[in-house]
Order: C-alpha cells, then structure tokens, then sequence
C-alpha cells in the first residue's frame, strides 16, 4: 500500500483525474461512493416497483401478508379502473358460476365473478387523464412561450425597474398555493370559471410564469449579445435574430423550463380540488377520490396512478440531453 | 466599395464621453486603423458606424449617403467581431451562407459564392464542422469568410486578431493584410497593438480618453507624432522624451552637459511657439541617437535589452533632480557594462520640439 507513493498507480493515468484520487484507497472510496448512490437509487424507485406490482395484482394478492413478490398478473385493477360497478344480483353470479363452468368467460365476466360486482358503465378516469393532458400541455406551451418573451426582454433591453419587477414576478410564487385557494374560488365562481379548462389553463400558465420567467432569463443571459448583433448587420431583423439565433442557443433551457413547468401543472393537486369538479378535474384530485369509494381498490389505485406518472416519465425520457445540459444552468458552457 | 464620413460623431453614455466630437474621412478601399489603449473608444465608434450604437450627435455618411439613423442591416457592412461571434448551431458552411440567406438567394447561388470565399481563405475541408470544434485561427478565417461573402461596401474589425497566439497573430495579419490587397475593400480596423496597426493600416487614427489625438500614415504618427501622447504610445520603447531649455538658438538638454544647436526646420518656428518661456520638451526615437565620445549629451547605462538583430541601452542621463532614463539603439556586437557612463548625440533631422504647456507638437518650417 504504502509504496503506491513510492511506484504509483499500477496503470499508467490515461484520463483526466486529480493525484489525490489516483491512489487505490481513493478509488475504492469512489466504488463505495457508487455503490451507495445505486442503493439509494433503488431505495427510491421501491415504491414505483411496488406500484407497478400491485396494478398488475387480484385483489386477494394485494392484501395477502406477506406481501406477495411473485404472482400471476391480472388485468382486474385496469378493469376496476375504466369502469362503474354495483353489486351483481345473486341471480347474475350464479348464472356466471354456471357458465364458467361449461365454457370460458369473457375478461370482465371473470372480475363480475370474482368480485361480485357488475359493470355498469365506463368509468371517469380517461376524461380525467385527457383533463390532465389538455390542462398541463397547454398552461406549458403559454407559460414557456409568454415566459421566454418576457426573459428576452428582461435580458436584453433597459426595462425600468427591471430588478424590482423581477422581485415582484419572483413574489407570486412565494405564497402557499392553499392560502390563494380560496380567494381563487370565489374569483372563479363569479367569473363563470369555475370547472372549466380555461380557467384551469389560465391559472397554471399564470403560476408557472414566475418560474419561467426566471429559468429562461438565466439560459438568455447566457447567450452573448453579438450573437444578434452579428446577425443584425448580416442583414436580419431583430425578431428574425431572435428566431434563427437565440432561439436554437436557448432550446436546452426551453426544455428544462418546460419539463419543470410540466411536472407542477400535471401534479398540481390542492387548486384542482377547489376549482374543479368534473368537466375540468383533472387526474391528481380524481386518483385520491378513488380511495372513498366503496371497498379500497388498491389494484384499481395503483393501475390509475402508473397511467398517471407515464406521459411525464415519457416527456422526461425524451427530453433527458437538454435537462442534463439545462438543470446545470449553463455552468458547464463556455 | 464605398467611402465613410464621419462628421462631428460623438457618444455619450449618461453623462461620459465614450467618444468626444470627431471627424474622419475614408477613402474608397482605404485601410484605416483606429488604435489607442483600453477603454478610449474604439469600440464605440466602430459600432456607431455599423449602427449598433446610436450616436449622441453628429452624422454618419456611406457613400455619401447620410445612414446616421439607418438599421444596422441596411448599411451593407459587414463585422468582424472579437470574439468572433460564429453562430455555434450552426456548422461552417451555414455560418458563412448566413448573410446570404438574409438576402433571400437562391440555393446555387449561396453554394458558388460561399464556394468561393472558402477557396479565398483555404477551409473547405472545414465546412461540416461546429464552430466549437475550430482553432482560433480557423475560427478567425471563418469570420472573415462570413464578413467577405455579402461583398459588403465596408468591413469593420473589433480587434479580430486579439483573441490569437503571438505567432498565428502575425499570419493571420498578413493574411488580413493579403486580403485587402486583393479585395480592395474599404476597412476600419480596430486595434490597441500599434504594431499591428502599422503593419495594416493605410492610415491610423490614434485616440486617447474619447478623443482623436492624430490621423496619419504609419509614417507620419511614428516620425511626426501630433503630440506627446502620440509620441509615447507609437513605437516599442516610445519617442524618448526629455526637458530642456531653449536660449539664443540652443537648446539644453536639463541637466545635460552640452547645449545643442536648434535644427534648421525649427529655427524660426520654436521661438515663436514657445514665446519666450524657454522650457520645451525634446523628442527623439531610439535609433535617431548616435553613440559618440563625443556627443553632445551625457548619462550612464542603466539597463541593457538584447533584441536579437540589435541592443536597445537604458541610459540614464538623470543627473541627481532630473532623473530619467533614455532608450538607445545600439550594435548588438558592442558590450555595454552596467554603470559605465557613455554620451550620445541626436540626429538633428529626427529630433522633435514639444509645448510642455500644451502636450502639442512643435511645427516645423516647410522646406522647399
Ligand atoms: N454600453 C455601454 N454603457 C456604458 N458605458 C460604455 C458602454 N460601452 C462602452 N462604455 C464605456 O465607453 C468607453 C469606451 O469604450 P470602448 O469603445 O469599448 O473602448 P475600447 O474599445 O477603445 O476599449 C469606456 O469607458 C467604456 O467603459
Ligand atoms: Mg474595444
């Protein structure tokens, strides 16, 4: 050990590395180190899995203890999850027992079965999850769109008061979303917004601006002013400046704003549970509903939870070079 | 190409001169170097022309065309900035055609003329590349490829080579140079190397503290400097500058031994500009100082520069009150011990007259 400061490393040093780290103790260190970032990281996604287990489980798998970690998978939770039951008439499940034992039975026939519930209808959960989509796509294109015209502004003209303005955009994120719920409420009502996608469109696009305004300053800031200036004397006007050179210079930072934009509209639980109730609910509020209804469809729950967190996992997964670039704040550009 | 006036142009920002009230005129395929230390504005000006900066007052004219309050994209000019300002998203090639585009020309005609420029400056096979990915001095051709291709009326430069290594700077300034030449474009070229603006310029406009202190030939700021900042800035080591005394056709040098006979060009007017006080600053460039035994004036060597083909001495000819120390060209092949006292004369021919009162330079007498 001691004659590593005598010989060195073993290897010869072909990347990049500080002495100090070259030694065979601190590379073990490093292994640990890793070791410990992976557990945590699977610490982490444990409820996930748990999750995705228990969407795919039958109700009697899903509250046997112990828990069961192997087990056959049923479609019974997504069933619950699209549709409406009522108790089945002992009638009707008897006439099912009969079948089921002459021939097969369709999918749903075998959860009324199981379950002693009859389907009565479709359920919400797609007009809520559409809700979602509508409400959190579109408050993200506004926020991001009216964010990243404020920012240029901010960034590069003499705007009056710019620091103070920008204080006062930061503010109105400053207050908990529960203490404006109400006086949002009666706002709503009187407007005629209440339950209505506009309404909800317009208040996430409001709520994310502040944050948009201030993650796009930033990626603005960092892109040179002789850019456009060059631009400007090559022949260009100013908002065709704007479009073929800050524009593509600042598309990682659109993308992290947009992402975290995103990913408040779509989780955004206490104003939707004010302000909507069905037209506009969204899925947050509507998941958590889920629970009051009748017996606790755990299968059901997490079925509509896992169809809730993919559209995000997906944005996320798509847009993952700009955030790694991006969530850095152009630390790393030169 | 295209000639550019400026008249009484001036900036301020709030209430500081960037640039104080000044005049130039540049010829059609003129090479005009603005050159001055840090902060005098150079830059200031160089902007005003394109129109990125508004001027405070005064008038602009290309061509002869007032285009004071133009947009930037109607001068037809083109910028070559410092840092060059390649647009990173886009490769080589659409760097160069980007001007182009703004015209609306047609594809084949962007590829020939973009084609060219690139045969010009040598970087065809950098076409595909990131500007990212370039050297400085390919970073550098590309700019000026960009800035060659609209065949501007004007081209102006803020400091292109400053961001380059000793060695690639003197290339690229040939190439600059070379450039020029061959394109007969008329140029303003901002810089605060002097040497790089001898080797360029046509003509120089050394500015100081917002103002225009002398327009001229390399030449002419270098041998007949307008004033003692001139005088001091041009050139590696500066004009020496040294006190003396005018009395009865002499000139002594302050604490010098020998009085100095005023040179021929300067017999009447000297007197009269100095108008009897007596006190004048005299001038004179390393290499117009004749080591003699016996030459008119004294000192010791302070110091001693090898520069290769030549020796430059540090002599000071201080005695005790009026310390000050000298340059001197001397033969590289002489050695010259520290402390060992020599005497020197100047070249009457070179030797330049100073105002001490007012900085300004000492006309001489035209000779026929
Ligand atoms: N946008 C600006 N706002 C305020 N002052 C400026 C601005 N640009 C330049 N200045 C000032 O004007 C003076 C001249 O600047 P500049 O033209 O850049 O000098 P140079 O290019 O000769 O180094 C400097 O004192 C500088 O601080
Ligand atoms: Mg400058």
């Amino acid at each position: 050990m001691s004659d590593f400061y005598e010989t060195g490393p073993s290897k010869p040093v072909t990347e990049s590395i500080r002495v100090d780290k070259v030694s065979p103790k601190a590379r073990r260190m490093h292994n640990i180190r890793a070791i410990v970032v992976v557990i945590l990281a699977i610490l982490m996604l444990i409820p996930i899995l748990v999750m995705t287990q228990t969407a795919f489980k039958t109700r009697a798998d899903v509250v046997s203890v112990p828990p069961t970690i192997v087990f056959k998978p049923s479609l019974e939770g997504f069933v619950f999850l699209f549709t409406e039951r009522a108790i089945a008439p002992p009638g009707r499940i008897k006439a099912l027992q009969e079948a089921a034992e002459t021939g097969d039975l369709s999918l749903f026939d075998r959860v009324a079965l199981n379950s002693g519930q009859e389907i009565t209808g479709l359920s919400d959960y797609v007009g809520r999850l559409t809700n979602s989509l509508i409400i959190a796509g579109l408050s993200t294109v506004f926020a991001v769109v009216l964010g990243l015209f404020a920012a240029y502004a901010f960034s590069r003209f003499p705007v009056a008061g710019k620091d103070d303005l920008m204080f006062f955009i930061l503010s109105t994120r400053m207050l908990p979303a529960v203490v404006v719920t109400i006086p949002l409420f009666i706002m709503y009502r009187q407007l005629g917004m209440h339950d209505t996608h506009i309404g909800m469109i317009l208040l996430y696009t409001v709520f994310n601006l502040s944050l948009s305004v201030w993650l796009l300053k930033g990626f603005i800031d960092e892109i040179p002013i002789e850019y456009e200036e060059a631009a400007l004397v090559d022949g260009y006007t100013r908002m065709q400046a704007f479009y073929k050179i800050v524009l593509p210079q600042a598309i990682t930072g659109i993308a992290a704003t947009a992402v975290f934009c995103l990913i408040f509209a779509w989780n955004e639980y206490a104003f939707a549970l004010m302000l909507t109730s069905d037209t506009a609910r969204t899925a947050p509020p509507s998941i958590a509903t889920m629970l009051g209804r009748g017996g606790i469809e755990w299968s059901a729950i997490a079925a509509g939870s896992l169809g809730f967190l993919i559209p995000v996992a997906v944005v996320v997964f798509l847009l993952r070079n700009y955030l790694l670039r991006g969530v850095t704040f152009g630390a790393i550009r030169q | 190409m295209a000639t550019i006036e400026l008249q009484k142009v001036e900036k301020k920002f709030g209430a500081n001169h960037a640039v104080k009230p000044m005049d130039l005129t540049i010829a059609d395929g003129e090479f005009v170097c603005l050159l001055g230390p840090s902060g005098c504005g150079k830059t200031t000006t160089l902007r005003m022309i394109s129109g990125l900066e508004a001027v405070t007052a005064g008038k602009i004219l290309l061509n002869g065309k007032n285009v004071t309050w133009s947009h930037p994209s109607e001068r037809d000019i083109a910028f070559v900035f410092q840092f060059y300002a390649l647009y990173p998203h886009l490769n080589v090639y659409d760097n160069i055609a980007f001007p182009l585009r703004a015209e609306g020309e047609k594809k084949e005609a962007v590829e020939s003329r973009v084609n060219e420029v690139v045969d010009i400056l040598r970087i065809e096979h950098l076409l595909k590349t990131k500007p990212g990915k370039l050297s400085g001095g390919d970073k550098q051709r590309v700019a000026l490829a960009r800035a060659l291709v609209r065949r501007p009326a004007a081209f102006l430069m803020d400091e292109p080579l400053g961001a380059l290594d000793a060695e690639l700077r003197e290339a690229m300034r040939a190439e600059i140079k070379q450039l020029h030449v061959a394109q007969n474009a008329t140029t303003v070229y901002v810089t605060h190397d002097q040497v790089e603006a001898m080797a360029l310029g046509d003509r120089i406009v050394v500015m100081s503290d917002a103002v225009v202190q002398q327009i001229g030939t390399p030449a002419e700021v270098y041998y007949d400097p307008a004033n003692l900042f001139v005088a001091n800035f041009i050139g590696s080591p500066g004009m020496n500058l040294i006190a003396g005394k005018l009395h009865d056709g002499r000139v002594q040098v302050a604490g010098g031994v020998d009085t100095i006979p005023v040179p021929v060009g300067y017999r009447n007017t000297l007197p009269a500009a100095l108008n009897g006080a007596g006190d004048v600053t005299i001038g004179f460039r390393p290499e117009s100082a004749i080591l003699a035994d016996d030459g008119d004036i004294a000192g010791e060597i302070y110091a001693v520069d090898m520069h290769g083909s030549y020796k430059l001495l540090h002599i000071n000819i201080g005695n005790g009150a009026t310390s000050g120390i000298v340059h001197v060209r001397a033969d590289r092949m002489v050695t010259f011990p520290i402390g060992s006292a020599v005497r020197f004369s100047i070249d009457p021919k070179m030797m330049r007259f100073f105002d001490p009162q007012s900085k300004q330079a000492i006309q001489q007498e035209v000779t026929q």
